[in-house]
């Protein structure tokens, strides 16, 4: 099932248009939203994920974003972990509300799996060694 | 009943029986409290976490014409000069001037241990014996004369779990605290934890012989805000933070590996670091002691949000229960998260294990014990007292 991570700024204009309501219903979308910054009259800022469709509705379903006049960019971060400098504290768990870093037994490494991160960065400053870090 | 010196005597001729203090818990199982107690010579204890009341004793050597340095930074963190000519302590927590909360005490350390030049600069007023005013030159850990670890509070006999019930996000020493009950973070190695295995410091007292940061070192000392009158559990264990370990070794000889230098976002630069203590099974009190569990562990849940000494706090909670992932606070089921490595403290207790196994280390008995009786004052604000004034 393919999965798309793009990041929506859209101008204030735009930011009282239902836009995930049609992405759902005429494209058949699952929208998870990952990061939102939305206030009315001000530019507005979405990361979202699409799936649930095939990668013919996903694009389609881009192009109408586009093409209502918000700016898409694929999502350009993504989380470094140094895992050979890492003590395996575990400090970075404590803020991670997505799951993608965890601790637990019986071995108490630290593991991360990026397919769960949304690249929400909280981790970055959590880190008390400095060894996570957001990268384009 | 063994004495230290059969224990020793067994070390030295490769036969003493060595388990770490997690190892026993299965074995106490197996064999029972007696049998264990007869087989077993030494349990290890280890944790690997931050600890702020840290620092290094330095001694830079004269230069020449020579200078009694009364201003001194290492890498532009200051370091206290205010001992004899060229000693200087440099503290875990002191910030850069220059680089503020990105780099500290700790990092100058770690980088003395990772065999990099630091930067030396220091001032004087000038004397008679110590004409030189300035100097700036570069070091590293191998040309000091010595060079030693000395933390005033290390290694806390358990340690108060953290919760934020305020709606805004916090930044501490217990790392970030999300907002109503988002997580409860909590930083000892519990059931491998050196005092939590000796709650009445019988084998743990001044002069013992522990792995410090890599290396052997010391104890040296009670800790400062050693608290052993802390509120028990009916095992003994405190039900809160009680005893701390002032501790001393040979910086020269100590690895990256087990003296870290860290960052608590918003909060300030701190260490981690490694310390692993023997204790020898000397009878079955000792044993039953070392023999203690997670689920016998409990530690206070503490709400952080509020600014002051005395802080609210939602009772108490196992180790077993903050190990699982999820706690219960105010009704509500919260994440954990350790601050201190488990993994890194399970590294440690093995190598000492290893240490003893091969006869390379022997124990030691305390000079002193530490104090069981010790009151913890708190710092009063008020007037100087008419009796004082000349």
């Amino acid at each position: 099932m393919p999965k798309t991570r793009i990041v929506l700024s859209f101008p204030p204009s735009l930011t009282e248009v239902p836009l995930t309501y049609h992405l759902v219903k005429e494209f058949d979308l699952a929208i998870n939203i990952l990061k939102a910054k939305i206030t009315p009259g001000e530019e507005g800022k979405l990361v979202i994920e699409l799936s649930n469709g095939s990668e013919a509705n996903i694009q389609a379903g881009i192009q109408y974003i586009i093409s209502q006049g918000v700016h898409v960019e694929p999502i350009g971060k993504e989380i470094v972990w140094n895992e050979a400098e890492c003590i395996h504290c575990g400090a970075c768990t404590a803020v991670c509300r997505s799951k993608a870093l965890t601790i637990a037994a019986p071995d108490w490494q630290l593991s991360f799996d990026k397919e769960q991160c949304i690249v929400c960065e909280s981790c970055v400053k959590a880190c008390p060694m400095q060894i996570i870090q957001a990268t384009f | 009943m063994k004495s230290y010196a059969e224990i020793n005597e067994k070390i030295k001729q490769g036969k003493a029986v060595v388990v770490t203090a997690e190892e026993i818990i299965d074995l106490v199982q197996e064999k029972g409290y007696q049998k264990a107690a007869a087989e077993i010579d030494v349990v290890t204890t280890a944790t690997f976490g931050p600890m702020c009341s840290s620092g290094a004793f330095l001694n830079f050597g004269h230069s020449d014409p020579p200078i009694r340095m009364s201003k001194v930074s290492l890498n532009n963190v200051p370091a206290y000069a205010g001992v004899a000519a060229v000693d200087a302590y440099i503290g875990a927590t002191e910030l850069s001037e220059t680089q503020g909360f990105q780099y500290g005490g700790a990092h100058v350390i770690e980088d003395l241990i990772s065999g990099k030049q630091v930067e030396l600069k220091a001032l004087s007023y000038g004397t008679d014996c110590y004409p030189r005013k300035e100097i700036h030159t570069y070091i590293t850990l191998q040309d000091l004369n010595q060079a030693y670890l000395f933390n005033p509070r290390n290694v806390y006999q358990n340690y108060a779990a953290a919760v934020n019930s305020s709606s805004k996000t916090i930044y501490t020493y217990m790392g970030t605290l999300l907002p109503n009950f988002g997580n409860v973070t909590y930083s000892t190695s519990g059931e491998l934890s050196p005092l939590l295995n000796d709650p009445y410091y019988r084998t743990i007292g001044i002069g013992t012989r522990i792995f410090l940061g890599g290396t052997v070192g010391y104890v040296a000392w009670e800790g400062t805000q050693h608290n052993p009158l802390q509120k028990r559990a009916e095992n003994g264990v405190p039900l809160s933070s009680a005893g701390t370990l002032a501790l001393i070794g040979n910086l020269k000889e100590m690895k990256r590996d087990f003296l870290r230098a860290a960052l608590f976002d918003r909060y300030g630069v701190t260490m981690y670091v490694g310390v692993g203590i023997p204790i020898p099974i000397l009878d079955e009190e000792m044993l039953r002691f070392t023999a203690i569990s997670n689920r016998e562990i409990q530690t206070t849940i503490v709400d952080y949000s509020v600014p002051e000494r005395s802080k609210p706090n939602y009772g108490l909670v196992s180790y077993e229960q903050l190990r699982s992932g999820r706690v219960t606070v105010q009704g509500k089921s919260v994440p954990t998260a350790p601050l201190s490595s488990l993994y890194q403290a399970r590294r440690i207790a093995a190598i000492l294990k290893e240490w003893i196994t091969l006869g390379q280390f022997t124990l030691t008995e305390p000079v002193q014990a530490l104090p069981l009786e010790n009151k913890l004052n708190s710092l009063e604000i008020h007037a100087k007292e008419a009796s004082q004034h000349a």
